[in-house]
């Protein structure tokens, strides 16, 4: 039977735990809403430019397209890009993440491709790292800065698009996060390069002209539209993560609580024990009189 | 006669509404948006988008970075990778 003294030391603690749990969902519950907010406000543009592309990849097709849409004719080596978060306290995100992404890794693996990963955020550098040890070529770090934005997207993009460009990849795959609630967020795998051609929309619209000329301009917005697909993958996890915060320190919370209203009972308990066993000594000690 | 402008980056829906004209920098060369314009897609260069709310008014300047320009039957359209102001 642990004494009094301990008792009471643990309550405190577990207490303090409690408080940091609790101050950490709050601050997770009102980050959400902010996330939420970008992600909201990012769709029209995504719409719009997806809009655009899928007018536009309908038309040039064949030979004139370009490489990041028409990719390079071979399927041999294949890029990871995993969008894990930078920090912890967020449940089982990063774990789902990164399973996942080792999931697609061994399918391709088991396919005779070759895989590379680059990474965004730090979470999922340790245990990637641990299994696919060289194969973790490049990686991202989003920790600096308080919440990625369209610059750090653009950055990525910049760095695959120039990858690419030398050749060191054929297909390059995007894993994120999807938020669906505060309960629920679901890694998915996005083909990233070559661009998935759009669904053609219908093109009986009138005669559009293009200045200078459809093929430049896909040139131009394919690069855009990748860009675009890293910037909503970030908005996507950075809602992930603050939802799945908030669950698991309310979660974390409540334990607390249980665990304080147990330790209270038992402390007392032994409070009772304690003062019945000194009372027994004084009665009996009084009676031998 | 009123031409719908939207003018639109990843982070947010900057502009939504009915403005007289606009001018836009395009990618060969500044090309003036009225309503009724013929549908169009041009690229942009760095510049700024001159906004005439009312006809003879002063235009307002928004000086927006990379970016597509697209006039549609319900309007223009621009979206833009980064708007100052």
């Amino acid at each position: 039977m642990a004494s009094l003294k301990e008792l009471k030391g643990r309550i405190n603690s577990v207490k303090s735990t409690q408080k940091i749990t609790k101050a950490k969902q709050m601050v997770a519950a009102a980050k959400l809403r902010r996330a939420q907010a970008a992600a909201e406000a990012g769709r029209p543009y995504a719409l719009r430019l997806a809009k655009v592309m899928a007018s536009l990849a309908g038309k040039v097709s064949g030979e004139g397209a370009p490489r990041l849409l028409a990719g390079t004719g071979s399927s041999e080596r294949h890029l990871l890009v995993v969008v894990n978060t930078d920090k912890g306290l967020c449940g089982g995100l990063n774990a789902n993440v990164v399973k996942e992404a080792k999931a697609k890794a061994r399918e391709l693996i088991a396919a005779g491709k070759k895989v590379d990963f680059y990474l965004v955020g730090r979470k999922g550098r340790a245990p990637l790292r641990r299994e696919f040890g060289d194969a973790v070529s490049k990686q991202f770090d989003t920790s600096e800065v308080r919440t990625p934005g369209f610059t750090e997207a653009e950055a990525i993009a910049d760095e695959l698009i120039a990858l690419f460009g030398e050749g060191r990849f054929d297909v390059a795959h995007l894993i994120y996060p999807v938020f669906k609630s505060a309960l629920a967020q679901e890694p998915v795998v996005n083909q990233l390069i070559p661009v998935p051609a759009p669904e053609v929309a219908d093109t009986s619209t009138s005669a559009v002209e293009y200045e200078p000329d459809e093929e430049e301009i896909l040139t131009e917005l394919l690069p855009r539209y990748i860009k675009t697909q890293l910037f909503g993958a970030l908005l996507e996890r950075e809602a992930s993560e603050q939802g799945a915060s908030m669950t698991a320190m309310d979660n974390a919370t409540r334990n607390a609580g249980e665990l304080i209203d147990k330790l209270t009972i038992q402390y007392n308990r032994s409070r009772q024990a304690a003062i019945t066993t000194e009372l027994i000594e004084i009665i009996a000690g009084a009676e031998a009189l | 006669m009123a031409l719908h402008f939207e003018l639109v980056t990843p982070a947010r829906l900057v502009r939504s509404e009915d403005v007289h004209m606009v001018v836009v920098p395009g990618g060969e060369g500044d090309f003036g948006v009225l309503e009724g314009h013929a549908p169009v897609m041009s690229t942009i260069r760095d510049g700024a988008l001159l906004v005439y709310k009312t006809e003879g008014g002063s235009p307002e300047e928004i000086r927006i970075q990379g970016g597509f320009a697209e006039v549609g039957d319900n309007g223009l359209t621009v979206l833009a990778e980064h708007v100052e102001g």
